[in-house]
């Protein structure tokens, strides 16, 4: 972890208020993994004042280029949308513990499931887990076909079903309803809803779930974003999504 | 002498630049960014006699230059901080300020007695003003009875001197700062968070779980200045200035206006290295304002000696 003045690339918009920017710095290399974040300072000044944590969506670790997917919804990160490529990007990073890549292989089947802004995080770990023989299979829930995106790019590592919530593109609904039980792992980022409704999934190996959470400091000093821990009869452990997550297995932490 | 070596009741400082409490919990995370003993202190997370989780989240809300929070005194505990945290502290050379809370006077009382006694506490900073607890904390600052009874309790027990943690959310911040004095605070920090809410638009209910929370951050600044230009030229014990401090700039106000010493707080969570930065600057800054020692700052916004001498340059 460290504080990375990165120059932004390039700047894309890829869906409607959905933007994809790629930054370059020399620090950014293989000890960036998928399911950890970076937090971003947005605009000069103190206004906004806080980073805004963003996941990282893809990691090129010999052309050192870090690519963030975002949505502006706020001040901070349409600030961030502003900007042009040359532009100087203060990250911190990379934040977090990641998916657990390292424990899938060859033979390995996995659901990658993802939900809206959750989606991004999906990427990079759906490329290292090919790269490691598993066979992967997405399905991306949106609320509707404007905000739909990536989906031409996770189909080169494998199938992908989109949903959206009022059936203007793909099949109409949520993504539970898409999934089938016969899988070694299943791994989803999204709203808290979507990992509630996944947290009992069969998966016969593990299921990991990414959350979200209103942030502070980013790097577990503040508290800001604690969870409670499932069977802690206590009421005092806590894990921070920040540090101790955001990907936590599922039945560890309280949704 | 270094020109930023400060001298207070119980702390000898390196400079006046120190963490806030709450802002850097027991110093773990920041340790990875930097060597802890370049501060001139620490101001360690509240520590309560019981473990506690503190409230639900949304714990924080963003607001204009500011954020707002209401973590609730979320710590683990005066065992665990003396047989964890404060050990693990004492490998730096740094002073540790341990800011002590409770619900009731005896809790408070529980926590000073003890938690005085770890060699690196070389102070404690009594919290009789967090916004974010339904018991203690901001009741206590807020009522000059109580905040005289519950600093002269701890000054009591206490092995090392005592400052008290001075809420702005009060008609009279004078008075208080007063009355603790009376009861014999060997400090003052000032100010805790100023109390606000936000709301949701989409939900219509506040951001934050607790409903209200504790404003901090750059838009608190100019509130703590006036508080501490009113209240240093009241009191003769020295104040711990804090609220809003970002940058070397910041400090030097915060010393004009009557501070013998500066905490960081928020400035921590968007720049970590905000305190080593702002020590850095410091003495180009006071190179250019022609200052010897940053001490002599203290208070030149209302000393009236101060008015002949910069009249005489």
């Amino acid at each position: 972890m460290r504080q990375i003045k990165a120059e932004l690339v390039s700047q894309t918009k890829i869906a409607s208020s959905i933007f994809e920017a790629i930054v370059y710095h020399e620090a950014i290399d293989d000890h960036f993994q998928p399911g950890q974040f970076v937090h971003v300072k947005a605009g000069m000044g103190s206004n906004p004042l806080l980073r805004r944590p963003i996941s990282i969506c893809h990691v090129d670790p010999e052309k050192h280029l870090l690519t963030m997917i975002y949505r502006a919804e706020g001040k901070g990160t349409r600030l961030l949308s502003e900007m042009v490529p040359g532009g100087e990007i203060d990250l911190l990073g990379p934040l977090g513990q990641g998916f657990p890549v390292g424990n899938l292989g060859a033979g390995d089947t996995a659901w990658l499931v993802g939900g809206g802004i959750g989606v991004p995080p999906l990427y990079y770990l759906s490329q290292e887990l090919t790269k490691r023989g598993v066979t992967v299979k997405h399905v991306h829930g949106f609320q509707t076909e404007a905000v739909v995106f990536y989906e031409e790019k996770f189909k080169a590592f494998g199938p992908v079903t989109i949903t959206t919530a009022d059936g203007s593109y793909g099949e109409e609904g949520f993504v539970t309803n898409q999934l089938n039980h016969d899988v070694d792992y299943l791994f989803a980022c999204g709203p808290t809803p979507m990992l509630r409704a996944l947290e009992s999934f069969p998966a016969k190996k593990g299921v990991y779930l990414s959350l979200e959470q209103r942030m502070g400091c980013g790097i577990g000093a503040c508290l800001a974003c604690v969870c409670h821990v499932q069977g802690d009869e206590t009421g005092l452990a806590y894990r921070k999504v920040c540090s101790d997550g955001p990907v936590f297995q599922a039945g560890e932490v309280v949704l | 002498m270094s020109r930023l070596h400060i001298e207070l009741p119980g702390l000898q400082l390196k400079n006046p630049i120190m963490p806030a409490s709450g802002c850097f919990g027991f110093g773990r995370e920041y340790s990875q960014f930097y060597e802890l003993d370049q501060l001139g202190a620490i101001m360690v997370k509240a520590t309560t006699e019981k473990p506690r989780f503190g409230n639900p989240t949304p714990r924080v809300a963003e607001t204009t230059s500011g954020m707002l929070n209401a973590i609730g005194l979320q710590n683990p505990g005066l065992e665990k901080v003396m047989n964890e945290e404060l050990p693990w502290l004492s490998q730096y050379d740094v002073p540790i300020i341990a800011n002590v809370a409770g619900s009731t006077i005896d809790d408070y009382v529980a926590v000073a007695k003890r938690i005085s006694t770890a060699s690196n506490v070389h102070a404690l900073e009594l919290n009789i003003s967090c916004p974010n607890v339904k018991e203690g904390g901001l009741a206590f600052g807020t009522v000059p009875e109580t905040a005289y009874e519950v600093t002269k309790a701890v000054k009591d027990v206490s092995d090392v001197p005592v400052y008290v943690k001075l809420s702005p959310n009060v008609t009279d911040i004078v008075q208080i700062a007063k009355v603790v004095e009376s009861a014999g605070a060997d400090g003052l920090t000032m100010i805790n968070t100023l109390l606000g809410m936000r709301i949701d638009l989409k939900t219509g209910k506040p951001i934050l779980a607790n409903g209200a929370g504790g404003l901090s951050g750059p838009a608190i600044k100019p509130v703590a200045i006036r508080m501490i230009h009113q209240v240093s030229q009241q009191v003769s014990i020295p104040i711990i200035g804090m609220g809003g401090v970002q940058t070397a700039e910041d400090v030097i106000e915060y010393f004009l206006a009557g501070a013998s010493a500066v905490a960081v707080g928020t400035a921590n969570f968007v720049d970590p290295f905000t305190c080593p930065t702002i020590i850095e600057s410091l003495p180009v800054l006071l190179d250019e304002l022609g200052v010897n020692h940053i001490s002599e700052l203290t208070g030149r916004s209302w000393k009236k000696e101060w008015n002949l001498q910069s009249s005489s340059h």
